[in-house]
């Protein structure tokens, strides 16, 4: 932002200063906004857990359990860290510290209104991709810190997992890239601004490029599905939450975690959920524009443009949040040589399908089209 | 000005934990010094303004190669004192090609050196207002095209080899058939019974 001509600072800082003090505030406020959020986030997560099966959920720390949240944190926090005898003590402690910190770094990526973002990076999908990608470290280190049998085998399980659904990830991503041309996120948001049927997810309403739109929507919405259904086991979310299986590893890599390790190791896993929402947002479902129209067609100002703007993503992450609470509420655990197959015989080559399919939209239908509608 | 620190910060990093990728006793915490090497690389990249290149190290590199890496380092069941034993036996060729990359490395240094800091040999890149990965697109899919569909072809069959390597068919062994367990049905697998009190099945 550059201030105004009458701008009289208050005090003389070098503009490098200034700069880094205005992005360290930035930061500071997304990261208490997230952190704020995920106490609701989780509390939503069980009620809408208990509503599936008919229970009350938490209901009993401050009105309808608001402050349920709260009363976990302290109790986490309170507790004795408890480290095995065995175990690797420095990357024990540093696992959970890895998987937090990657958790919020993601987020400096992420816009959430027009220019309401901290570091818009000309590779900023490239860069969430690879933070998320680096999340499998946390666990994987913490799996083989703590010196113990489920721990390893959960944490083994969740590496093969991780890395067999960035695959389809990576490819799904391809496909938004493809339609889009650039890297940049805001970029993507805005190619979605003119409404839902231009939504990537949605584009099978897009009449007006009828009939080229029933190929690109019939795609992109199975990329949507298929975003969904990978991000679910990126996450390690039910059903696909083998590496910490209750049933079969105990907790996973996460058994030997007490107190605050433990809490940050949850922190981190519920933050990562709620990045995918947010990528699913932001690829998929138009980030902060309206279902009929962009944000700035409300014909407000700048300021509320952005606040505004603010308020929608935050609405679709809470509403893709729904959706990742249903899944877990109503859908079996899946065996572990199924999630083996439908990652690598059924996602990989479907979503390599798309990237082809994409291609070809791109390079030959989209021209032609935009060359009869110039034409005349 | 915050550059260069960042530069400086990132550079003593790198060096330090490639040094500690070698001489660290834990072959797990080998890995995790090299995985802290790549992420260091990345970092600058992005001071070079080639923020394409760091995120692609990061994706491939640290994402998925490193995580095959501990992977594997983490089940080998390493015997260090059969390591140590072998040591010298490996020292007269290890010491030769250390012996090239430090005479490599010191010709780099004396050539910058005697530039005095100028960049050598380096073209300056112009600046065409396109980013870096519309540059790296342009080479490898456009100008370079042949070659790098060559190389691509060059892996692939590498990879085909190590697969038909590794594969083996052993007789008797019993596969999942996917089709036939979703397939199932319900009157197949289970059966209602009525069963009187105190007679069981007979």
């Amino acid at each position: 932002m550059i201030p105004g001509a009458d701008y009289v600072p208050l005090v003389n800082f070098p503009l490098e200063v200034e700069w880094g003090l205005m992005k360290l505030g930035q930061i500071l406020a997304i990261s208490i906004l997230l952190l704020i959020s995920l106490a609701f986030l989780l509390l939503f997560d069980r009620k809408v857990w208990a509503a599936v099966q008919l229970r009350k959920g938490p209901n009993v720390v401050g009105p309808f359990g608001l402050l349920q949240s709260f009363a976990d944190f302290f109790k986490f926090v309170f507790k004795e860290i408890v480290i095995p005898a065995g175990a690797n003590k420095t990357v024990f402690i540093l696992a959970p510290l890895l998987t937090f910190v990657l958790a919020f770094i993601g987020w400096a990526v992420v816009p959430w209104g027009p220019d309401v973002v901290i570091a818009d990076l000309n590779v900023g999908i490239l860069y969430l991709f690879a933070i998320s990608s680096l999340g499998v470290y946390g666990i994987i280190m913490g799996g083989w810190a703590s010196n113990s049998k489920y721990p390893f085998l959960g944490g083994l399980r969740s590496a093969a997992q991780m890395v067999s659904y960035e695959v389809s990830i990576g490819f799904i991503i391809i496909t938004v890239l493809l339609l889009v041309g650039s890297l940049n996120l805001t970029t993507i948001v805005n190619a979605q601004s003119d409404g839902i049927w231009m939504w990537h997810g949605f584009r099978i309403f897009n009449f007006a490029e009828f009939p080229a739109n029933i190929l690109v929507g019939v795609t992109m919405l199975a990329m949507l599905g298929m975003f969904f259904i990978s991000a679910l086991a990126e996450t390690n979310r039910p059903p696909f939450d083998l590496p910490e299986a209750e049933s079969e590893l105990v907790a996973g890599y996460q058994v030997e975690y007490s107190s605050t390790p433990y809490l940050l190791f949850m922190i981190g896993e519920y933050l990562n959920i709620v990045m995918m929402c947010a990528m699913t947002t932001i690829l998929f479902l138009g980030g902060w524009h309206l279902p009929w129209g962009s944000i700035e067609s409300l014909g407000l100002s700048p300021f509320w443009t952005s606040t505004v703007a603010m308020l929608v993503f935050y609405a679709k992450l809470w509403v893709m949040f729904f959706m990742f609470a249903m899944v877990k509420a109503i859908v079996p655990r899946y065996r572990y040589d199924q999630l083996m197959r439908l990652g690598w015989k059924i996602f990989l080559p479907t979503s390599l399908v798309a990237v082809v399919a994409m291609g070809y939209y791109v390079t030959f239908i989209a021209p032609a089209a935009n060359a009869t509608v110039a034409g005349g | 000005m915050l550059a260069t620190i960042a530069f400086y910060v990132l550079a003593v990093i790198a060096v330090i934990s490639a040094f500690a990728v070698i001489s660290a006793r834990n072959p797990v915490h080998s890995v995790l010094f090299l995985i802290l090497t790549f992420f260091t690389a990345a970092g600058l990249f992005v001071l070079l303004g080639a923020e394409f290149l760091a995120m692609l190290l990061v994706i491939v590199y640290v994402g998925a190669v490193a995580v095959l890496f501990l992977f594997v380092v983490m089940m080998l069941d390493v015997d260090f004192v059969e390591l140590k034993q072998g040591f010298l036996s490996y020292m007269p060729i290890g010491a030769l090609i250390a012996a090239a990359l430090l005479a490599e490395l010191g010709l780099v240094a004396s050539a910058a050196v005697s530039a005095n800091g100028a960049p050598i040999a380096i073209a300056p890149a112009e600046n065409t207002g396109i980013t870096n990965a519309e540059a790296i697109g342009q080479v490898l899919y456009t100008d370079y095209l042949l070659v790098f569909q060559m190389a691509g072809l060059v892996l692939f069959v590498a990879m085909i080899g190590a697969i038909v390597l590794t594969l083996r068919h052993r007789p008797g062994v019993r596969k999942q058939d996917i089709a036939a367990q979703v397939g199932r049905k319900r009157s197949e697998g289970v059966e209602l019974k009525d069963i009187r009190p105190g007679q069981g099945l007979g």
